[in-house]
């Protein structure tokens, strides 16, 4: 029999009886040719291989991460505190040593799940990573974590969470969000001022292919991870690169898929996007599930592929070579460039508008963050939607100083109701969450 | 009246059960070299002593194939293996000859790469020359299109007596145990066929025209003619047989746990609602995990034969049986010497097991009564554990629903069955370990021989209709049709029925006793850019397991 070389947890969970709706492209079908295919595989018979159910995410879970409005019941079904759970779950069996890596195959995803939560965007309504991580790091309070988003759709929820957080690095490589949703991801946002640079954006050109993805990889994408150290580094594993996506325009393969998890040899990949499901989830799932195994995984490969079809053309790898070197020229320059960003200001603001293309609600929120020298501040949300709600959001990031901490409350105590539908306070120290 | 036959370990037991009633039981010794002459001498003997022209039905179940896998005295076999994309097949190389030939279908079972027939034609020159008669064809996702499997056979046939296909072994997707399940097949052809041909003969020698049945591992039986085609079928059907017995002699609708305490092992089984609990796909013998529908049963080497040491000044009970009891010449203090000592069992030299629970004692600081009684307690201690742990495993079995994620079944059990040697003394043990009623029955003896009388006729059939492609196929019975485009859930399970029952008539059911039931339906909407291009369905339909009918009055708790 076959046996695993790493000790792979899977909790494969495809939610068969829930869609967004029943011709959405997050439909009840959506898994159902990857499951075919690991069980015709015999996957689960794999020495070393450990299939877990997810544990149901709690309310609790949600707030350490979101500001869900008017309130977590309301915004969630029971699949996504599920799904969430399935990360978790994930992560667990990780932490605890029971296996060497896990894969949560779960949906719906969540990448485009910001900090506020009016609704549903990108098929996202929670950030299931986000939920997953915060969880392990209550216990956790050092964890350094990076993710390393390969969904096709810029990872701009994860990016909104984690934009202060210097504990945690996002890379995220997508295609060019002038070519596609949401139309983020760009160079220069870099991060906010407690972790500027270490939110790192890639744009790959539209028809990108194997050689691209795995020199972004082998340029930035590892050289960055080697200096960053981490304790963790999760995949986010959306699946729409590639070549027979219908939503995106890139040319990648499952046996691209396949090697760059072997490269990047992530803790723990979670499924986001990609919506070819009959094509190519089924052996992309199965290159990731062998290469994290440790498993030959060679012989994996769509029916339709054709090396020389998706060759990439020489423009496009000239491209990604000058971004590649733009990217990584940042990352070493991050100290003094954050330098710059903050010099001779106590906080900085960011106002932005957030389109929820699945829900079609239109927010503007204003984001202010503390320049602290003791932590990485105290911040706050001022968001207001076209559905009727004006928020006001406090978050006392998990390192806070005393200062902040106090800040924190004294903000939520000061700030009136009568300006404001609702109002948040999110205490990341004591793990505590309150709105009035 | 029907007759039922186990062959154990050490005996063959055989009973005739008429009207619910056991009416004769008969224990034999048997001698593994001679198989067949040691069950025909047993019912023989049996059916001297009765009225053959009474004789409705004769249910046996062998470990004719287990001990020809076991033994390794199969036939050679010759596999052509289509292993398609995918993980490597270098580990699936399980027959004599292995050949692994191009082509493959996706798995909704679209041609993606034909056949090359020449590697056909190179696999049977090969399998000629080294005298191979037995082979088994197997494809990667040929339970959605077994095409390829055919037009193999095809060009087989010819040439090599027996022919097994994988698709027409299980429904279900596992390639890997598609391919083990078809080699122990075809392995076993042979072996089971003689045995079928004594047995035929030997029956029709005495002037017995009764059908026969072989138990299979799922605790249903199938006919002689269908077992020589599915011989893989007839492996392990031991534990179904004491599994249908304990059943038949003590029955229930609750959840429960059964266990059958025998001299070196102890079985455990479990029952839902009253219903058997199965394996998700299928037994496991020696080093092969197959797709061969059983029961759910897990064993451990604990048993009234088991040695038991002291280790860190703990009892320490099995897992090896090293000998008889030392009440009876063994080596080691055993369970039985403590049920001896204690004067629960009157077998053996009582002198020799007192002494063996003082060998015990003296590292305890306990008397031999309290020695003994921390034998059987130990025991008690073990079995409640692995209870645990099972159930543990069992209701965390992967599920693929927000439904069954958050409402799904989980076994409790609320009584113990139980029968074997030890099983009666261990009953006010288990009763307070668990909180839980026990019932031992009176004919534990031949239990096993009464499960095999009462098992039913059982089978079932796998059925995908995929509307957009127009194609309905049940792969067991080799079904691959077209339907149209406006097929829906309701056809789709009036098909499943229909041709559940015609395959269980193939195996030997009557119309009348066929009581079916659908397991599993699911049906999916299909979207092909932003329209729904077809509807994808799959049923799991079944014979209803259980019993032909209950044994009257025994319950003795």
């Amino acid at each position: 029999m076959i046996k695993a070389n790493n000790k792979l947890g899977l909790v494969f969970f495809p939610a068969f009886d829930w869609a967004i709706s029943s011709t959405h492209p997050e439909r009840e079908e959506r898994l159902l040719y990857t499951q075919d295919q690991i069980f015709e595989e015999g996957i689960e018979d794999i020495e070393g291989i450990y299939l877990y159910n997810p544990i149901i995410a709690t309310e609790k879970d949600i707030q350490r991460v979101h500001f869900c409005v008017p309130d977590v019941k309301s915004r969630l079904t029971e699949s996504h505190f599920i799904s969430a759970g399935g990360a978790i779950k994930a992560f667990e069996a990780v932490i605890n040593g029971d296996v060497d890596k896990a894969f949560a195959l779960v949906r719906p995803p969540g990448h485009h799940a910001q900090r506020v939560v009016y609704g549903d965007r990108g098929f996202c309504i929670i950030n299931i990573e986000a939920v997953m991580i915060e969880r392990i790091r209550q216990q956790n309070k050092d964890l350094r974590v990076a993710i390393v988003d390969t969904d096709c759709h810029h990872g701009d929820g994860t990016q909104d969470i984690y934009w202060n957080d210097k504990n945690t690095l996002l890379i995220s490589f997508h295609q060019d969000g002038r070519t596609l949703y949401p139309g983020t991801g760009f160079l220069d946002e870099l991060g906010g001022p407690s972790a500027y640079g270490y939110n790192i954006n890639i744009p790959l050109p539209p028809g990108t292919g194997e050689e691209g993805f795995l020199y972004v990889l082998d340029n930035v994408v590892l050289p960055i991870l080697d200096e960053y150290k981490p304790d963790i580094i999760i995949n986010s594993a959306g699946q729409d690169n590639h070549y027979t996506d219908p939503l995106t325009n890139m040319n990648f393969t499952a046996q691209g898929y396949a090697k760059l998890n072997d490269k990047l040899n992530p803790d723990i990949a979670v499924l986001e996007g990609g919506y070819s499901i009959e094509g190519a989830l089924p052996y992309i799932n199965l290159g990731i599930i062998l290469a994290m195994a440790g498993i030959d995984y060679s012989h994996v490969r769509e029916p339709d592929y054709d090396k020389d079809k998706l060759k990439q053309p020489a423009g496009i790898t000239e491209y990604i070579k000058k971004l590649s070197d733009m990217v990584y020229e940042r990352w070493q320059k991050r100290e003094a460039l954050r330098t710059g960003i903050i010099k001779g200001k106590d906080c900085v603001q960011r106002t932005r508008q957030i389109y929820y293309d699945t829900d079609g609600i239109l927010e503007n929120q204003t984001q202010n963050f503390k320049i602290c020298q003791k932590c990485s501040g105290v911040n706050t949300i001022d968001s207001q939607s076209d559905t009727g709600y004006h928020i006001f959001a406090i978050t006392i990031p998990i390192d806070a100083c005393s200062n902040c901490l106090d800040e924190g409350y004294r903000l939520y105590k000061n700030t009136s109701r009568s300006n404001y539908t609702n109002i948040y306070l999110q205490d990341r120290v004591n793990d505590l969450y309150y709105s009035k | 009246m029907i007759v039922g036959l186990d062959v154990g370990g050490t005996h063959i037991d055989a009973v005739i059960v008429e009207k619910g009633n056991i009416i004769d039981t008969i224990k034999r010794p048997v001698h593994r070299t001679h198989l067949f002459d040691s069950i025909w001498t047993t019912l023989e003997e049996l059916f001297s002593r009765h009225d053959k022209a009474k004789i409705e039905r004769v249910n046996l179940s062998t470990t004719v194939s287990t001990n020809a896998i076991v033994e390794n005295k199969t036939s050679p076999v010759g596999m052509i293996i289509q292993s398609g994309p995918g993980l490597p097949n270098d580990y699936l190389a399980c027959g004599d000859e292995n050949v692994f030939v191009s082509g493959y279908v996706d798995h909704r079972g679209k041609l993606v790469k034909d056949l090359d027939l020449k590697e056909i034609q190179k696999a049977i020159e090969l399998f000629k020359e080294k005298n191979i008669t037995s082979c088994a064809v197997v494809t990667k996702f040929c339970t959605r299109n077994f095409n390829h499997e055919l037009k193999i056979k095809k060009l087989l046939e010819k040439h090599f007596s027996s022919i097994t296909m994988g698709h027409s072994l299980s429904g279900k997707l596992n390639f890997p145990r598609r391919v083990f399940t078809s080699y122990l097949n075809a392995a076993t052809y042979d072996t089971f066929k003689d045995f079928s041909n004594n047995i035929k003969k030997s029956m029709e020698r005495e002037g017995i025209d009764a059908p026969l049945y072989i138990l299979k591992a799922d605790g249903g039986t199938t006919s002689l003619s269908a077992a020589e085609e599915r011989p893989v079928e007839t492996i392990l059907s031991g534990p179904a047989a004491s599994f249908m017995g304990i059943n038949a002699l003590l029955h229930t609708d609750e959840d429960a746990l059964l266990l059958d305490i025998g001299g070196t092992t102890t079985d455990f089984f479990f029952l839902a609602d009253g219903v058997p609990l199965f394996e998700p796909l299928g037994i496991e013998i020696g080093a092969y995990k197959t797709l061969v529908r059983a029961l759910y049963s897990h064993s451990i080497g604990l048993g009234g034969d088991s040695s038991i040491d002291i280790k860190n000044r703990q009892l320490k009970i099995g897992p090896k049986r090293e000998g008889p009891p030392y009440a009876l010449g063994g080596p080691k203090p055993t369970p039985t010497d403590a049920l001896i000592a204690l004067d629960n069992m009157k077998i053996g030299n009582k002198e020799k097991a007192i002494e063996a629970m003082k060998i015990l004692s003296q590292e305890l600081d306990l008397s031999v009564e309290e020695t003994a009684q921390k034998v059987l307690n130990t025991m008690g201690d073990i079995i409640k554990d692995e209870t645990n742990k099972l159930l543990d495993q069992i209701n965390s079995k992967p599920v693929y629903t927000v439904k069954e994620l958050l409402y799904g079944k989980k076994i409790k059990p609320q009584l113990i069955n139980m029968i074997g040697g030890p099983a009666k003394f261990l009953q006010p043990i288990l009763e307070k370990k668990f909180n839980l009623p026990c019932y031992f029955p009176k004919h534990y003896h031949v239990a096993n021989a009464i499960g095999a009388a009462l098992a039913k006729i059982t089978t079932d059939v796998t059925l995908i209709a995929d509307t957009s492609q127009g194609i309905l196929s049940v792969p067991e019975m080799g079904v691959y049709e077209k339907i149209n485009r406006n097929f829906g859930l309701d056809s789709a399970k009036q098909r499943a029925i229909e041709l559940l029952i015609e395959r269980a008539i193939s195996v030997g059911a009557s119309k009348d006793e066929i009581e079916t039931e659908i397991i599993e339906e699911s049906v999916f909407n299909m979207v092909r850019g932003f329209f729904t291009s077809g509807k994808n369905i799959r049923i799991k339909a079944q014979i209803k397991p259980g019993l032909i009918g209950e044994v009257k009055g025994d319950k003795d708790d």
